[in-house]
């Protein structure tokens, strides 16, 4: 659980793995109660909130939008948790691997980043084609798609193809308050 | 009773893959080699003769007493003869000889007490007058003649006889709720369908002494009322099936099957139906629709099959060693049978004793011999001297009892007790160098490929309890697994839809309690696992 | 008509004598999960959703499939009855390739609803994500095996009411899927009435009509017990 407020504002992230920003788009609905929330938090990571590169230490709350399905993802997951009192998995590609985790089908899902490479640059390609291949400027592949809780232990889950920004907002607000919240009903829980 | 001057030879499986039928035709050859023909000196093919690990075996009767040879290769059979035939032994036994001689006092052999086997390795299984001359049938000739079906159910129970397919549901209790039934049509079913890992029990009656399952089952179907029965037998087991069909012929061209059976009204067709692999047709309720032709599933239990079975009508199903020791119970008496064994588990039982063991075979005691007697003493313990680890009984459905409790009496009650089950009597032993994880994994890999895929537990979750048992094996699972690994268990235990799923999580559940510390032994931190590469799976 | 009394949840309930524990457990409105049974169709107590706990029976029984009987107490969501239904749905989100974001059925999907109903906000069995595939060979319907949660109510509902036995299962374990005629596509099985029963009572998106896309499958899960208690009572409009 995040420290009791209000003594300080609290440190807030959101990270970007692999999904399409949808979640983030979500977040960004939330409108006018953006306003609320930057009264009481902080934004110290954030590809929609600060130009920060390098993941801060002493966060509060980290909601983590996508799967984690290359070795930067797999890196800054790690990074984070060390540095995260709360980690929420937000969205489905966190919560399930959900559609960049649909790879995994392919290759009998041992190593479907060669799978999905080869079928994305060569197979579909003109008689051009060619791997991507630079290393330390392209992320690497996993072998497969994981969902965050299979990679970091995760504290909440808020799933949603994207979570709307009602659910995003009953989510954060308890948490603002210090409490967890009552994670129930179609509301809260439903995939997609 | 003088003893005919005969050669035993085993032709059950285990024997003949030993090289059995090679040694029984050279036995011949030497017979007429020494000028002596089949009046003379008869060599049989028999049953089994216990001591599968040391086959072939041959058994040599009479004049002097009973001599029995395991591992003898074709070119001994010259010897072997001249030991039959000397008056005395061993001096009558040249040296090659003398070291396949196996000890008929051996604790192997002494310990025993066949009733189930009582045919096994005398009769010849393929001949009908063999057995009706070893006394087969005689039962039921008198209970046609004598007792009325009351009275056949009433000796059952009070044999105190149960199921030995591995439940120990009260035999008697079984044949009564089929015969209380509304009258009408009904069935007796045996399965023959044995597909634990480690279970050969059955499949040597069958290949030993059918005629005695057969009377075993005309028994029980004279006792409930049926008129038509299946024996049902994996497809795995040709020699059995084979065997089986011939002595079904025979029994009906002798008219002990088929209608009007020894003069009376008493009407009995039986029939084989073979499986097609499917280890969950061992099922009662899936065994039943495979026999109907269809797919083979397990239903909800009730109506039990003793309500609605075959084609909805009351079925009497039971298992082939339980059959098959009725007619013994009939001859001695319900309560002799009761006299042997413990208090709730009456009779004997056979076990098929395999793994790191001296003397691998089929073994039949009292029910209550302590384990330790049946693994150290009959068994002969680890083949170097090593002290047993575990026992696995009960096969994927079963656990493993550690050393510590090889004193435990093995009864039905007393193995529950210990997280493992009689199931159909396999018993595999265990030498320390085996590793738990990986027992487990095994036979969950067992319940994965043989899962019938209809209930979610079962099909879904052996899969994730396979792959969790996976990471302990490679030794890169986590505190967060081993919780997994018991929440599971117990899930599909207590939601799986039959016996087999619900017992699916016994080889994990059994190891986990009694070697916890191999299991975390195997976990790691998860920041080790992730650094390791764990988390890429 | 003989009734019989139990207790479900602590609330006295009576029901007709052959009533099922599910129909019992509704007269209480306990709320009973369920996904392989459905109104109308031979309970096969598959997905063991149903289970309940029922006092002196020493196991979880089926309350589709288990008859209600007189004094039975019956209780319907202890912390164990929930913890294993949140794992069954968890197993059955982890065996198939369950996309909710770009399924057919997204938003109308009994499964998506489960998930919701036991409380599953992620599924703590990794997912298998195994090879499937998609029957497209039907000129009106399409059946999509990544979908399928092998509840068999297409295959019931075709062999029950529709009477043609177009759907069976074929192979067992993790590999059983649902297979048409004899093991055939689809399109070429000439005993598919294309009624369309299977595709209405499927819980998922597995069996969906070719025109509809992302989140626009409207399933029709009240027509077998229509049809059958028609059957059975001879209510036909002309009659």
């Amino acid at each position: 659980m995040p420290p009791s407020p209000p003594a300080a504002k609290l440190r807030l992230a959101t990270v970007w793995l692999a999904g399409c920003s949808g979640c983030h788009m979500s977040f960004l609905d939330l409108d006018e109660f953006l306003f609320d929330l930057a009264e009481k938090v902080d934004v110290v990571f954030s590809p929609v909130g600060t130009d920060v590169k390098i993941y801060p230490e002493n966060v509060d709350i980290a909601l983590v939008e996508g799967a984690v399905a290359n070795v930067d993802n797999l890196e800054l997951a790690l990074q984070l948790r060390q540095r995260t009192a709360l980690v929420i998995s937000f969205g489905d590609c966190a919560v399930t691997a959900n559609v960049p985790g649909l790879r995994n089908l392919l290759d009998g899902g041992h190593d479907s980043a060669k799978a999905v490479l080869e079928r994305g640059y060569l197979e579909l390609a003109d008689a051009t084609g060619q791997l991507p291949f630079a290393p330390g400027i392209v992320p690497e592949l996993l072998p497969r798609v994981l969902p965050l809780h299979e990679v970091i232990p995760v504290d909440l889950y808020l799933p949603g193809c994207p979570p709307s920004a009602e659910r995003i907002r009953e989510a954060i607000t308890p948490l603002l308050a210090g409490e967890r919240p009552v994670q129930e009903g179609s509301a809260m829980l439903r995939f997609g | 009773m003088s003893v005919p001057q005969q050669l035993r030879c085993c032709d059950a499986s285990g024997c003949r893959s030993a090289g059995g039928q090679a040694l029984r035709t050279a036995l011949e050859g030497a017979r007429d080699a020494a000028g002596l023909d089949a009046e003379a000196l008869t060599i049989k093919p028999v049953g089994c003769l216990r001591l599968c690990g040391s086959g072939p075996l041959v058994a040599c009767d009479g004049p002097g007493p009973t001599q029995l040879f395991g591992g003898v290769a074709p070119e001994h059979a010259g010897a072997l003869i001249a030991a039959s035939l000397a008056t005395s032994h061993p001096s009558g036994c040249d040296d090659a000889l003398a070291a396949h001689r196996l000890d008929l006092e051996d604790p192997f052999f002494a310990l025993q007490q066949p009733v189930v086997l009582e045919g096994c390795g005398q009769a010849n299984p393929e001949s009908i007058d063999d057995a009706l001359a070893f006394g087969t049938y005689a039962q039921l000739h008198r209970i046609l003649q004598e007792l009325t079906p009351e009275q056949v159910r009433d000796e059952v129970r009070r044999s105190g006889l149960r199921g030995r397919g591995g439940a120990g549901y009260p035999t008697g209790l079984k044949w009564d709720t089929v015969a209380l039934q509304p009258s009408g049509p009904r069935y007796v079913v045996c399965n023959a369908d044995e597909g634990d890992p480690g279970a050969f029990m059955d499949r040597s009656v069958l290949e030993s002494d059918p005629h005695r399952l057969i009377e075993g089952m005309a028994i029980a179907a004279y006792a409930v009322g049926a008129e038509r029965g299946f024996v049902y037998v994996r497809a795995e087991y040709p020699l059995a099936i084979e065997r089986l069909r011939l002595a079904l012929q025979q029994a009906r061209s002798r008219h002990l099957l088929g209608n009007h059976i020894d003069g009376t009204s008493f009407n009995l067709r039986l029939e084989v139906r073979v499986g097609a692999g499917a280890y969950v047709c061992g099922e009662e309720t899936a065994l039943l629709l495979s026999i109907q032709g269809q797919r083979g599933m397990p239903q909800p239990r009730p109506p039990f099959p003793a309500q609605s079975g075959l084609w909805g009508a009351p079925t009497l199903i039971n298992n082939v060693e339980t059959f098959t020791a009725v007619p013994a119970i009939l001859r001695q008496g319900g309560d002799w049978y009761a006299a042997i064994g413990t208090e709730h588990s009456k009779g004997t039982k056979v076990f098929a004793l395999s793994g790191a063991v001296v003397n691998t075979g089929l073994v039949e005691v009292p029910m209550g011999t302590p384990l330790r007697t049946v693994v150290e003493v009959i068994g002969g313990g680890v083949p170097d001297g090593s002290p047993i680890k575990a026992v696995q009984t009960g096969g994927p459905s079963g656990g493993c009892i550690p050393a510590q409790r090889l004193d435990t009496p093995v009864d039905y009650e007393s193995l529950l007790e210990l997280g493992s089950m009689m199931g159909s009597g396999g018993m595999v032993v265990m030498g320390e160098s085996t590793s738990m994880p990986e027992v487990a994994r095994h036979f969950m890999g067992f319940s994965v490929n043989e899962s019938c895929g209809k209930c979610v537990p079962c099909r879904a979750g052996t899969v994730q309890l396979a792959q969790l048992l996976d990471r302990f094996v490679e030794r890169r699972a986590t505190p967060a697994d081993m919780e997994r690994l018991d929440a599971l268990c117990q899930m599909v235990k207590v939601t799986s839809l039959c016996g087999l799923g619900q017992s699916a999580p016994n080889p994990v559940l059994s190891t986990l309690r009694w070697f916890r510390h191999e299991y975390e032994a195997a976990c790691r931190e998860p920041a080790a696992c992730v650094a390791a590469g764990g988390v890429e799976r | 008509m003989s009734v019989v009394t139990l207790s479900v949840n602590g609330q006295d309930v009576a029901v007709p004598a052959g009533a099922s524990l599910l129909e019992a457990t509704r007269a209480a409105e306990a709320n009973v999960p369920t996904l392989c049974h459905l109104e109308g169709l031979t309970p096969v107590s598959a997905c063991r959703l149903c289970l309940v706990e029922v006092e002196g029976s020493g196991k979880l029984l089926p309350a589709c499939s288990t008859a209600a009987a007189e004094g039975m107490v019956v209780h319907t969501h202890t912390p164990q009855l929930r913890e294993v239904r949140r794992m069954t749905v968890e197993l059955i989100f982890a065996e198939g390739n369950h996309v909710c974001a770009v399924c057919v059925a997204n938003t109308h999907c009994e499964l998506q609803d489960m998930a919701v109903t036991v409380g599953m906000d992620h599924s703590r069995f990794p997912y298998q994500y195994p090879q499937r595939s998609v029957d497209a060979s039907h000129p009106q319907f399409t059946l999509d095996h990544n979908r399928c949660i092998l509840c068999t109510r297409c295959v019931r509902v075709c062999d029950e009411i529709e009477g043609a036995h177009v759907w069976d299962i074929g192979s067992r374990g993790g590999q059983c899927h649902i297979v048409a005629g004899l093991d055939e596509p689809w399109g070429q099985v000439q005993a598919c009435t294309s009624c369309g029963k299977c595709v209405d009572v499927c819980p998922t998106g597995a069996l969906f009509r070719n025109s509809d896309t992302t989140a626009e499958k409207q399933p029709n899960t009240t027509l077998p017990a229509l049809l059958r208690t028609a059957r059975e009572q001879r209510r036909w409009h002309n009659q």
